[in-house]
């Protein structure tokens, strides 16, 4: 392991670089397809979470954040929660909170296009999980990071005195 | 219902070594034992979006887990542990190899319906027969989740949201004073 670069080995990084968008793009495939086949913003937003997270884990911090730094993060978080209570809210037009507004029409019916509001219920919590998630993970580190820092900190006090 | 029985008599096992052991690392394991478990007894139960879910839920918790209390990233053994480990790790991969083929094999092929196995009485055959004129979407329990159930939905994210922000609130403001502490103190080193 090389000094200079953070993270893990040069196997683990280049296989992490590689990986990184087959990863993104099974996470959005089952984000959007979520109406269609198994999965949806749930489990979607959590794969997406995994690869920010293989990425911080491989590259280090600096450059998982270069991909989605934490303000980005965080008011995508949010974006997603709003979208969703917008949904929620656009139901009102059709009378009662929640009530899926757009009819799908039969020709429609098992197109990517199809579902009404599901398909943008599915994008919004993809958003705020996988967001929320990764934010989860890179707070738990810096804590992490911060811990081994005071302990090392402690050990030379112990040894100078 | 065995095999079920079995699932959850090996999740109380797995439960109670979790918190009986006095090892971190393998406290950890032991709790992701539980909840890969409990993906498998959810594919029993015929649920495969749960068991999904479950799945990389469970994978991500115990990355977090593993990355936030052990403090030390990796474990080196050597010598005849190491020799051990790795005929294990292969023994292992190429048993799943051959599950893997197995299972493959025994596939229904494709197009076929998998989950054909409904009593006439079950709550889900009103959703089901719901679901296609009255949502439009293809997968059924999307539109459960989304549609019929939103609320819940709209609970569960509500859930996760204040979660993450109770997370961001505490830890963050702790690591960053400490971070300060440590550059300043270096510099005045």
């Amino acid at each position: 392991m090389s000094a200079q670069e953070p993270g893990m080995s040069l196997i683990v990084r280049t296989a992490a670089r590689w990986l990184k968008p087959f990863i993104l793009l099974f996470g959005g495939y089952i984000v959007l397809y979520g109406h269609l086949t198994p999965g949806g913003g749930f489990a979607g937003g959590v794969v997406i979470a995994c690869a920010l997270v293989l990425l911080t884990l491989a590259l280090g911090q600096k450059i998982a954040f270069t991909a989605v730094d934490r303000t980005t993060a965080s008011s995508l978080d949010s974006l997603g929660a709003l979208m969703f209570l917008a949904v929620a809210v656009s139901g009102l037009m059709a009378g009662v909170f929640f009530k899926n507004c757009i009819q799908t029409p039969e020709v429609a019916q098992f197109r990517l296009i199809s579902g009404g509001t599901m398909p943008l219920s599915n994008i919004s919590l993809g958003f705020k999980v996988s967001m929320s998630l990764f934010l989860a993970f890179s707070v738990l580190s810096a804590l992490h990071v911060s811990v081994k820092r005071g302990r090392r900190k402690m050990h030379k006090r112990g040894e100078e005195e | 219902m065995n095999i079920l029985f079995l699932l959850l008599l090996l999740m109380i096992v797995s439960a109670v070594i979790a918190i009986e052991t006095r090892n971190l690392l393998s406290s950890i394991i032991c709790l992701g034992a539980v909840g890969f478990l409990l993906a498998i007894a959810f594919l029993f139960l015929a649920a495969p979006d749960l068991a999904i879910t479950q799945l990389v839920v469970d994978v991500l918790v115990l990355v977090i887990l593993i990355r936030a209390t052990i403090s030390r990233d990796l474990t080196t053994v050597s010598g005849d542990r190491e020799f051990f480990g790795l005929t294990v790790t292969t023994a292992m991969i190429l048993i799943m190899a051959i599950l893997g083929v197995v299972i493959f094999a025994g596939f229904p092929a494709f197009g076929t319906a998998v989950m054909d196995r409904l009593p006439q009485d079950a709550p889900s055959v009103g959703y089901l027969s719901r679901c296609m004129p009255g949502t439009g979407a293809a997968n059924a329990v999307t539109a459960v989740l989304l549609d019929f159930r939103a609320y819940d939905t709209l609970g569960e994210a509500t859930v996760l949201f204040c979660a993450v922000l109770g997370a961001l609130a505490v830890l963050r403001s702790k690591a960053r004073r400490q971070a300060g502490d440590d550059e300043t103190e270096d510099e005045a080193e």
